[in-house]
């Protein structure tokens, strides 16, 4: 097989013609480094590139495989991993100045758990600043280019690990999801992405930013590797108390097409004012190929929606502000040069460390839990929070799958939305919800709009449910137009 | 006329639990160890790294919990505490406020004759922060995160101490049921245990409570004694004058003798506690409850019952014994080998106190070993060596922990129990002082005593003592 052809085939396919010695690990890795060469100038996915490891580690598990030691079903396959999961050895920067030099001693559960499962780690990738942002723009390495159109942004905050997929500088990535970090640029790379129940994957070394709403996932080029992937990730850990101890880890037993009597809810309010028309006719052709398929869909009332972007943003920002307080330049990462005493060089390392969208969400955060405000915003968040939960609860004692957009519009040009913060905060609408609620949903292409960047449909399941996501998605992706 | 003035304290009372590893991660909480090595990414706050609770914590939590009477709180959550310290290294502690572990309780102290009852407030689990070094001459401070995670419990009073002595009193009673738990050692000096001082005074007789200060930097009962005998007079000399109490923390200097103000009310920061969000709620159940209840060791009220029926020790005695658990446990064990309670209950009231007292130790830094006292017991029991001998061998034991059979065997302290020898030396005793032989015939019965001293010179203390009264009495 050509490189160009290696580049092509998808993580699962690439694994069995590693099994079948049809291609060889260090030739998948070279394939994908070669693309690296000629793309990354332009799109700039990586914000560091371990080219030397991964020809290490290609020989490694070549080796294994040849011994019989490792016969997983991503054995040998390159991956890039979000540069806010810790990597033994390898930069951690979270995209942010203060942890430009971080170089951890140990390696995120996730990450491990693909390790042993023979994946090749090509290095990490570019992000908003610690997962805050939309666009991939307010990483203090410079921004990463939609591999659709260079002019548009790839979506963030996994901007980086969408655009490698999209790309083909890797086979899959690891993207985490706080408010729709997977599933917005998937859907604006034009990728598959699935954010898991909360506590499905472990969190250990992951860098926070919303510890309660923070999960991993895989981003992939189909929904098959996407299962595969998360079957790979998902993993009880004692590290992380908020790890779950799931039986039913099994996802790719999922992917039989069959939608079938299923029923799926488009909620109402995800048609409504300020979606893009493209992006609805898009999200509702692909309700109807479902419903061609055998789905029950119908369309209902999902109630609160316009209170998840206020109850998501205190909510986040106010765990942010407490887990970024460690970025102080005592122990790692960015000290300011010049200091006089203990209070400055706190001030000044975090003034010059963190960038404009950091410092706005720390304050935000700081104000909701400062004393006399707690009670009116952070209380009265949580409490949302839990009504969103029983919203969601009651439209699935009806629904096995919600269907809609992943994000009102297609990627918008660089340069168009930092300007204007409310703006783009409310390009969440429809992802943040999920994460409040704790549910898994996913996010898979289902179109183009007329300047050719694609359209992206979001699949929510129940808490636990990705199987039935997985099902739909699945059915979807081999009747898509 | 002055006005008559009352003092009324609270106390937060902070204890480093003995768990052998910290509360959100495995390291060692041993003390000493070169800096940084009994660190992880957990207690060094590395980002991505994550708590796991310890379950020993909870477990001792609930313990003394029980044993100072609390209402354990069956769902209790965690919760950050904000600000930024270089000792703190995620610049949050991990601490309870909205749901503590433990909820209104109470110990009884005794005081004057009478027992009063101090409520707790609460009792709350947290982590301990690590250790700054600031370089004197350098310009720059380091930091041991060895400390950093390990567990304490803060136990919060109820403002129920009215003076130094209830407060003394209520410190040394928690410190015995931490004590006798295990739940903790409660050193003062080595800040196992610590305590501040909440401290306010008005005029008798008046309902509401004055402005209060806390005290912090107390590391002995007598500093905190003097402290709160200062700050009462501090408080009253401003009230006094005109002048009103600030709303402060202050720093005690025990060699000053003397409080400085540390930050006051409008300087106090605001920690911004939320729930935390790395640990999930932390569900009691009734049966782990009963679980730690019945593993609840024997507390010191119980000990003094049983000892009184079981070992027919006075009151007096129990009282002692048990007023240290290092004390009891020494007890027991030097009674089960030999069978003498109340030999073993005097050598522990009279010698073992007297070198403490000598020495300046505590009863916990006792260092000898039960099988010695038991074998020096026997010693005097069966007449082997006389009352005189045992308190020099008892020395040696509480000094060394040496072997009583042996030493008396090296150094020949065996009684002499040969009537031929003692006859001999009793005759030289009568022969080298005709003057007190004179006075015992003239009706001075004191004489005897000199007599019997002086053959007991000539034995080198070795003579049996009953045996040298009677033959003195024959020969005179």
């Amino acid at each position: 097989m050509s490189m160009k052809e290696i580049r092509k085939l998808t993580a699962l396919q690439l694994a069995e013609k590693i099994k079948k010695k049809e291609v060889g690990v260090e030739e998948a890795a070279k394939a994908t480094l070669e693309q690296i060469h000629q793309v990354e100038t332009e799109v700039h996915s990586y914000v560091t590139l371990d080219e030397a490891g991964a020809l290490r580690q290609a020989a490694e598990i070549q080796e294994k495989i040849n011994s019989g030691e490792l016969d997983s079903p991503l054995a040998g396959v390159p991956v890039a991993v979000k540069d806010n999961l810790c990597t033994k050895g390898m930069l951690t920067t979270c995209s942010s100045k203060i942890l430009g030099n971080f170089v951890p001693t140990y390696t995120a559960e996730a990450v491990l758990n693909l390790q042993k499962a023979g994946a090749v780690v090509l290095g990490k990738t570019n992000m908003d600043e610690f997962a805050m942002g939309s666009t991939t723009e307010t990483s203090a390495f410079g921004v990463t280019r939609n591999p659709w159109n260079r002019n548009h942004v790839p979506g963030g905050s996994s901007g980086g690990s969408c655009a490698a997929v999209a790309a083909q500088e890797c086979f899959y990535a690891l993207g985490s999801d706080t408010g729709g970090s997977i599933r917005q640029p998937s859907a604006f790379c034009g990728v598959t992405g699935l954010k898991p129940t909360y506590g499905t994957v472990s969190r250990y070394g992951l860098v926070a930013y919303g510890s309660s709403l923070d999960q991993i996932g895989p981003v992939a080029k189909d929904v098959a590797d996407c299962a595969a992937v998360l079957e790979a990730i998902s993993s009880y850990d004692k590290k992380d108390s908020t790890s779950l101890n799931r039986a039913d880890i099994n996802f790719t037993s999922a992917l039989n097409g069959d939608v079938k009597g299923m029923k799926i809810g488009i909620p109402r309010d995800y048609l409504g004012e300020g979606l893009n028309q493209e992006v609805r006719e898009s999200v509702l052709g692909a309700a109807k190929t479902l419903e061609s398929l055998g789905a029950i869909v119908e369309e209902f009332d999902l109630s609160l929606v316009e209170y998840a972007i206020p109850a998501y943003y205190v909510i986040a920002c106010a765990e942010a502000s407490s887990n970024l307080a460690r970025f102080d330049g005592v122990k790692y990462g960015y000290r300011s040069k010049e200091y006089e005493g203990l209070h400055q060089m706190y001030k000044k390392s975090r003034s010059e460390g963190f960038g404009p969208e950091v410092k706005r969400r720390v304050m935000l955060g700081s104000f909701v839990l400062s004393s006399g405000y707690y009670d009116a915003y952070y209380l009265k968040a949580l409490r949302t929070k839990a009504l969103i939960k029983q919203a969601f609860d009651q439209a699935f004692e009806t629904y096995d799958v919600i269907l809609g957009p992943t994000a009102p519009t297609t990627a918008p040009e660089i340069g168009k939305s930092l300007s204007d913060p409310l703006k783009m905060y409310l390009g969440d609408i429809y992802t943040v919800a999920v994460n409040l609620a704790g549910l898994p949903a996913m996010s898979l292409p289902c179109g183009m709009d007329k300047k050719g960047l694609p359209i992206g449909l979001q699949l929510i399941g129940d808490c636990f449910q990705e199987k039935k996501i997985l099902q739909a998605a699945y059915a979807y992706e081999q009747n898509r137009r | 006329m002055g006005k008559e003035y009352e003092t009324v304290i609270g106390l937060e009372v902070h204890v480093e639990l003995a768990t052998k590893t910290k509360i959100f991660c495995g390291c060692p909480t041993a003390f000493g160890g070169a800096p940084n090595t009994h660190t992880c990414p957990v207690c060094t706050g590395m980002p991505g790294s994550l708590p796991v609770l310890n379950r020993r914590v909870v477990e001792y939590a609930v313990a003394v919990g029980l044993a100072t009477n609390c209402t354990i709180t069956r769902n209790c959550k965690f919760d950050r505490k904000n600000y930024f310290y270089p000792d703190n290294p995620q610049n949050y502690q991990i601490s309870q406020l909205y749901l503590p572990i433990c909820r209104d309780g109470g110990v009884e102290i005794e005081v004057c004759g009478g027992t009063k009852t101090i409520g707790i407030h609460e009792i709350h689990m947290e982590e301990d922060a690590g250790k700054l070094i600031h370089d004197e001459w350098g310009d720059y401070s380091l930091v041991d995160y060895n400390r950093s995670g390990v567990p304490l419990i803060e136990i919060v009073s109820e403002p129920d101490m009215r003076s130094a002595e209830e407060v003394v009193a209520y410190l040394e009673k928690l410190r015995m049921v931490i004590q006798y738990l295990g739940a903790s050692d409660c050193k003062l000096n080595e800040g196992s245990m610590r305590a501040d001082v909440n401290l306010s005074v008005r005029e008798t007789g008046t309902g509401e409570l004055g402005t209060r200060t806390e005290m912090k930097n107390l590391n002995s009962f007598k500093a905190i004694a003097r402290a709160i005998e200062h700050e009462k007079n501090r408080q009253i000399d401003l009230l006094e004058a005109g002048e009103q109490v600030v709303q402060e923390t202050r720093r005690w200097d025990d060699v000053k003798e003397y409080s400085y103000a540390m930050r006051s009310k409008e300087d106090a920061q605001d920690y911004r506690y939320f729930p935390e969000p790395d640990l999930v709620p932390l569900c009691i159940s009734e049966e782990w409850i009963a679980e730690i209840r019945s593993r609840q060791p024997e507390l010191r009220t119980e000990k003094m019952a049983r000892y009184r029926q079981e070992y027919g020790l006075p009151e007096y005695d129990t009282k002692i014994i048990t007023s240290s658990k290092h004390l009891a446990d020494l007890f027991e064990a030097a009674t089960a080998l030999c069978g003498k309670p109340k030999k073993v209950s005097n050598w522990l009231m009279g010698e073992t106190m007297r070198l403490l007292k000598e020495q300046g130790m505590e009863p916990e830094e006792i260092r000898f070993s039960p099988e010695n006292l038991a074998k020096l017991i026997s010693l005097t029991e069966e007449g082997s060596i006389n009352g005189t001998v045992a308190k020099e061998v008892f020395e040696k034991i509480f000094h060394e922990d040496i072997d009583p059979d042996g030493y008396v065997k090296e150094h020949g302290l065996k009684t002499v129990n040969d009537e031929g020898k003692l006859r001999a030396a009793i005759a030289q005793a009568i022969k080298e002082n005709p003057k007190s032989v004179e006075d015992y015939h003239n009706g001075k019965e004191k004489a005897i005593g000199f007599l019997v001293g002086q053959t007991m010179k000539l034995m080198k203390g070795k003579a049996n003592p009953g045996m040298v009264n009677q033959i003195l009495r024959e020969l005179l």
